[in-house]
């Protein structure tokens, strides 16, 4: 074997092994999804949407507090502007998210960074940001990508399982399954918290904003706006400069 | 009509999500605004943590957040992040008979 023809096999064994471990990061997410997708699925299909809808929405949409605002809205036969302006609000905070996560990524090209911004919600985005030193790696893009592909796959398959066949999974298995996502946040959180303890602040903060804009009665999307804006400004003097490695 | 709230969803959340890609790409910040950036992650976690928790079970929110304490724990033993999810699920669980 020529020199060429072994450096092309390591490079695209490297692109493989980044796409695996971003695979393998992606399982906590799949496990979050699987029980939140079918339950939107079935509930989506009671709403009257087919089957062909319900999946499309997932495939289109990706997100699931709004699917799921959209399928009581639906089920309550408001109309289709009210609709679209709720998922606006509720899904802004993706763009404070994305601009941090493509900030992180400035070293990967744009024509990589769309498809994956498109994929970004509250789980891609936790995820990947805290598996911070692959933007720096060789491939990372392969890494984020296969994440956010893999987190993708089982939230549009879940959606379209749950309205093909109903709930799947036991009613009450699938109840205790709704904490799974809030577990995954504070598993991702914990770490970062033991290694500096001063994060911990950015996050009260950012509990303690969202909390009382809501008691106030603001909405549950621009609450979570006002907490993500507000604890991460507390970071500008929390985080140094080389906040990367933290 | 479902049609066309899907497609209307779709734009308005994708547009956010894909400007910032530009964004970055035409924008230097200065390091503060970085900073702000590198600490969103955290302040998102926070804010999606609480007080959402306490909608796992909304008639007895104590039970969100006796499995929220779990879930610190097990996660404050560095377990792997399946455990802690797993082990947050079955204090519901096991809190739900």
């Amino acid at each position: 074997m020529n020199n060429t023809q072994s450096i092309h096999i390591l490079k695209s064994e490297s692109r493989l092994h980044m796409a695996r471990r971003g695979a393998a990061a992606g399982v906590p997410i799949v496990l979050g999804y699987l029980p939140v997708a079918l339950t939107y699925g079935v509930l989506a299909g009671q709403s009257g949407m087919s089957i062909s809808e319900l999946t499309l929405m997932s495939v289109l949409v990706f997100a699931g507090a709004a699917q799921f605002l959209a399928v009581s809205m639906i089920a309550a036969g408001t109309g289709a502007i009210e609709i679209i302006i709720a998922a606006f609000v509720l899904n802004f905070r993706h763009f404070v998210m994305s601009l941090s996560f493509m900030n992180r990524l400035r070293e990967i090209t744009l024509r990589a960074k769309l498809p994956m911004s498109l994929g970004l919600t509250d789980e891609t985005f936790t995820m990947s940001s805290l598996h911070k030193k692959e933007a720096k790696q060789k491939y990372g893009a392969y890494f984020y990508a296969s994440l956010i592909l893999t987190a993708y796959l089982s939230w549009v398959g879940g959606s379209f399982v749950g309205g093909a066949l109903g709930d799947v999974i036991p009613s009450r298995l699938s109840e205790s399954m709704g904490v799974a996502l809030y577990a995954m946040f504070i598993g991702l959180l914990i770490p970062s918290v033991k290694k500096h303890h001063r994060i911990v602040f950015i996050a009260l903060i950012a509990m303690t904003v969202n909390f009382i804009c809501q008691a106030w009665g603001m909405s549950e999307g621009w609450s979570i706006v006002a907490g993500t804006l507000l604890g991460g400004l507390s970071g500008v003097w929390i985080l140094d400069d080389e906040g990367e490695d933290i | 009509m479902i049609i066309w709230a899907i497609i209307g969803m779709a734009v308005v959340t994708a547009v956010p999500r894909i400007l910032p890609a530009f964004i970055v790409d035409y924008v230097h910040f200065p390091k503060w605004v970085d900073r702000w950036l590198n600490a969103i992650p955290y302040a998102a976690l926070g804010a999606l943590i609480f007080p959402g928790i306490l909608t796992v079970k909304p008639e007895a929110p104590q039970i969100g957040v006796i499995a929220g304490m779990v879930g610190i724990l097990l996660a404050w033993l560095n377990l792997n992040i399946i455990i802690v999810i797993m082990g947050a699920i079955a204090s519901v669980f096991l809190m739900t008979f």
